[in-house]
């Protein structure tokens, strides 16, 4: 296993993580720590376990073994919603936004959430729409290039802004790390580098840690610090994308990685 | 010895009442998704329907035995003719809408069918005990039991063997569970759903009916006997899980057993041990004993 | 936008008011049980909001009206606002337990569980026969801090104290739904995964909006026990439930007044449709209800929007 990069701290330090379904193995042996900053990409076949890792790390599935530290706290097994509190966003597959209402009310109801006030009553004593939270909003919406759709009902949206808009909604309470399963999945070629150029320098304004699952080898060429190689539920190859991508085991096991620059499945 | 007999004859003859009442609305949820509140008008309808019929035939000079034939065919009779106009007429444009708001439509409806009942049959009560009478009892040891509700119990027994069948081992029954577990690929393979809702609608009102039907006799057939069904039932289908035809049984037979137990042992708590035990089951298990939470994809 | 509706609000409170003492007394009965009976319907506002539906909110009016009731009859106690909080505490007590259970439904088993929690209270209550079973038992008249009206005046005070406790109540609930947990109403019925991952917890925020919507059902239960001086089981009965959801699909969620103005409307039509057409009361309503659910889906209240609408795109 490689270390990390620089001597820091790690944000993120998984330790022999495993998930078992019945007698099907999707997880196992997953050790990786991340540092703060870090863009990492992960690459592997479908079913390799890739979203299994990233839905442990978020606590919709609960690890069958293993430790998950996120700023040496153990967030193993966590709810979903706590381990977001402690500043773990993700992004979804398909776009989880809500379709009945506006680009707006979408951010600055995800803004209020985030900046609530605590306590049994935090929910019921924080108001939506305080001058807080628009202006959250509205930053993050500039800051996803989104605004000329501000006031368009989610529903209506191309799938490039749904999915600016999904991964906008993860970012406006400032998270610390954040995880993007596929965030150009249902996106065409063309528009998957500019998705990706706008979603990228905004996660580096913020001085986010990213996670982002990919299937495109030239986006993650391109993009990620370094690249973890997921196979049949663990991790084959872990280092800078050059030396993931070069590795033969890599080239042999995972499709479309033999390929830099050409067509991809 | 004795109340242990008692409990589990009374029992038996209770679920059976249960299951024959629970398998409409189960099919229909099962294979349409709508929760169908007019279950309870159905049942109401074939109990009038039934009461009506067994006053015809108490005039005529037919033969007795035919009596509960000519009941049962009548209000499955207008079980069908019901059916037909709901679906068609009324569900056909709300299809697709929430779940929710297809139950307020049908609640919407029940409560025009119940002033139709009072339209056409009054507000007086009617009695229709002569199948009961005519079939008369046994004794076993020292305990009496009517012919009629063993005649109840072989009709539940009836359909559950027929629901088995016809779900596992016809076409028509395997088309149907494909639409259960997935409309697009059943439409996609060529199955016509409309013409399968149509039929699972009218084939549940008909059920419904037929509980109505052959309860007449052992009730007196009066208003709001539509809404406790459609509670009791919804109890039954939810304990067994919704949509499930085993789970509708073993409801039933739960249900019918603990209610004969508290009216012979604690007569107090009769009405409250039926959703006393749907609130333990649905606290283990939510979505009942034969249905298991679908986990969230994402 | 907001400001003019407060205005219009608080405007027409003051009317409804000023205007009882000049009103005959059967309207002022007729008005007081109206606006108790609105904040049942506030309640299930509250739910719907939220895509959810409940079939047995009678359940917390009647656990409203019989706390009430006992405490009257073991007690003597009578003073009006100490009964009312005390229903209201009731019902929202019952609420936060089976809201253990409901909070974890949506849809229809939420609103068939809730039918079926009333109808076991309904149960209990005409089997037992120290409470007068099916004829339940009256409830002698409220005083209010010392002071103890009598014929016309005590009809006159329910009636403002009733207005007063509507408007607290619509004040609180046009704040609850100006809030973070208010505004998450939506984007619950749209999407729970995502408001999970916000980092809410949707079940709580339901069972938040289960215990708002009994209290307010027993207050309105505890105030129309005051108001009719009698409670009985049918308070609990699937109908009285029935016609709450009535009236809540009628005027729609999309804002607090509806349900007032929606519970006023309902409760002059009731009275004017018995006579006319006695027996066939339940076919208008079911009637009306489906007209509503195909053509105003969200509900009259939604038409005061698109007038509205119609008026800003004018130049």
């Amino acid at each position: 296993m490689k270390e990390a990069v620089n001597g820091d701290k790690p944000i993120l330090a998984v330790r022999d993580l495993e998930k078992t379904f019945g007698s099907v193995v999707a997880a196992r042996d997953i050790t990786v720590s991340v540092p703060a900053e870090q863009t990492v990409g992960v690459i592997g076949a479908n079913g390799a376990g890739k979203t299994t890792f990233v839905n442990m790390i978020t606590g919709h599935l609960t690890p069958s073994k293993g430790t998950i530290l996120f700023e040496d706290k153990d967030i193993t097994g966590m709810p979903s919603r706590e381990i977001t509190q402690l500043g773990i966003s993700r992004s979804f597959q398909v776009a989880q936004i809500f379709p009945t209402l506006s680009v707006f009310d979408n951010m600055v109801i995800a803004a209020a959430v985030a900046r609530r006030a605590g306590g049994l009553l935090g929910n019921v004593t924080t108001p939506v729409h305080s001058p807080d939270a628009i202006a959250e909003a509205d930053a993050t919406i500039d800051l996803f290039q989104i605004d000329r759709y501000r006031n368009t009902t989610a529903s209506q949206l191309p799938q490039g802004v749904r999915k600016l808009l999904d991964i906008g909604m993860a970012v406006v309470g400032w998270p610390r790390l954040l995880l993007l399963d596929e965030p150009t999945s249902g996106i065409s070629i063309e528009e998957k580098f500019d998705l990706m150029n706008v979603v990228m320098s905004a996660l580096k304004t913020r001085k986010i840690t990213v996670l982002f699952v990919e299937h495109d080898m030239e986006i993650v060429a391109r993009f990620a610090d370094r690249v973890l190689a997921f196979y049949d539920g663990t991790v084959i190859a872990d280092g800078t994308a050059h030396e993931t991508l070069d590795n033969p085991r890599v080239q042999e096991l995972i499709s479309g990685v033999r390929k830099p620059g050409g067509a991809h499945a | 010895m004795l109340t242990a007999f008692a409990i589990l004859t009374d029992g038996l003859v209770y679920a059976a009442y249960l299951f024959i009442v629970a398998i409409g609305l189960t099919l229909i949820f099962g294979v349409m998704k709508i929760l169908n509140v007019t279950h309870g008008s159905f049942y109401a309808f074939g109990a009038y329907g039934a009461a009506t019929a067994v006053g015809i035939y108490a005039n005529a000079d037919w033969p007795a035995a035919l009596g509960f034939l000519f009941m049962i065919t009548l209000a499955m009779l207008v079980g069908l003719i019901m059916g037909i106009i709901l679906e068609r007429g009324l569900l056909r444009l709300v299809y697709g809408k929430d779940e929710v708001v297809i139950v307020l439509v049908t609640y919407a409806t029940f409560l025009i069918l119940e002033d139709v009942i009072v339209l056409i049959w009054g507000a007086q009560s009617y009695a229709a005990y002569q199948p009961m009478v005519a079939a008369g009892s046994i004794e076993i040891g020292d305990l009496v039991l009517s012919n009629y509700d063993i005649l109840l119990v072989a009709i539940a027994v009836v359909l559950a063997a027929l629901a088995y069948w016809a779900l596992k081992y016809t076409r028509q029954g395997r088309l149907l569970t494909t639409v259960i577990f997935d409309r697009e690929t059943a439409a996609a393979f060529g199955i016509n759903v409309t013409l399968v809702y149509t039929a699972t609608f009218v084939i549940g009102a008909m059920l419904g009916a037929l509980g109505g039907a052959v309860m007449a006799p052992k009730i007196s057939v009066t208003l709001g006997i539509g809404v406790e069904v459609i509670v009791l039932a919804f109890a039954v289908v939810a304990i067994g899980g919704m949509g499930s035809i085993e789970g509708a049984l073993i409801g039933a037979l739960i249900v019918g057993i603990c209610r004969a137990a508290a009216v012979h042992l604690a007569p107090q708590i009769e009405l409250f041990v039926i959703y006393g035990v749907m609130a333990l089951v649905l606290v283990a298990r939510p979505y009942g004993l034969f249905v298991r939470a679908q986990p969230r994809k994402i | 936008m907001i400001t003019r509706e407060k205005l219009a609000g608080g405007l027409a409170f003051l009317f409804a008011a000023a205007a009882a003492p000049l009103a005959p007394e059967w309207v002022v009965s007729l008005a007081t049980i109206a606006f108790a009976n609105a904040l049942v319907v506030l309640g299930l506002v509250v739910l719907w909001r939220t895509g959810l539906v409940s079939f047995g909110q009678a359940l917390y009016y009647c656990i409203g009206a019989y706390t009430v009731a006992l405490i009257v009859r073991w007690s003597g106690f009578t003073d009006a606002f100490a009964l009312v909080a005390l229903g209201g505490v009731g019902a929202g007590i019952v609420a936060a337990l089976v809201g253990f259970l409901l909070a974890r439904y949506r849809e229809i088993f939420f609103a068939m569980l809730s039918l079926a929690l009333s109808m076991i209270l309904y149960g209990v209550l005409v089997k037992t026969e120290t409470l007068g079973s099916t004829d339940g038992f009256s409830v002698s008249t409220p005083s209010f801090l010392g002071y103890r009206p009598h014929g016309e005046a005590l009809g006159l005070s329910l009636y403002w104290f009733t207005l007063a406790i509507d408007a607290v109540a619509a004040v609180l609930v046009g704040a609850y739904f100006r809030s973070v947990a208010g505004s998450l109403a939506t984007p619950i019925r749209d999407n729970e995964i995502r408001v999970e991952f916000l980092g809410v917890s949707v079940t709580r925020i339901i069972h938040t909006k289960v215990v708002i919507a009994g209290v307010l059902g027993g207050l309105g239960g505890a105030l129309a026990a005051l108001t009719i001086g009698h409670v009985d089981p049918a308070m609990s009965y699937w109908t009285t439930s029935g016609g709450f959801v009535f009236v809540t699909i009628l005027a729609g969620a999309g804002s607090v007044a509806a349900a007032f103005v929606g519970s006023l409307v309902f409760e002059m039509v009731r009275s004017f449709a018995v006579d006319i057409m006695p027996g066939l009361w339940q076919m208008v309503l079911g009637s009306v209800l489906l007209l509503t659910i195909l053509f105003l889906p969200d509900g009259l209240g939604s038409l005061v929007a698109r007038l509205r609408k119609r008026e800003e795109a004018k130049p």
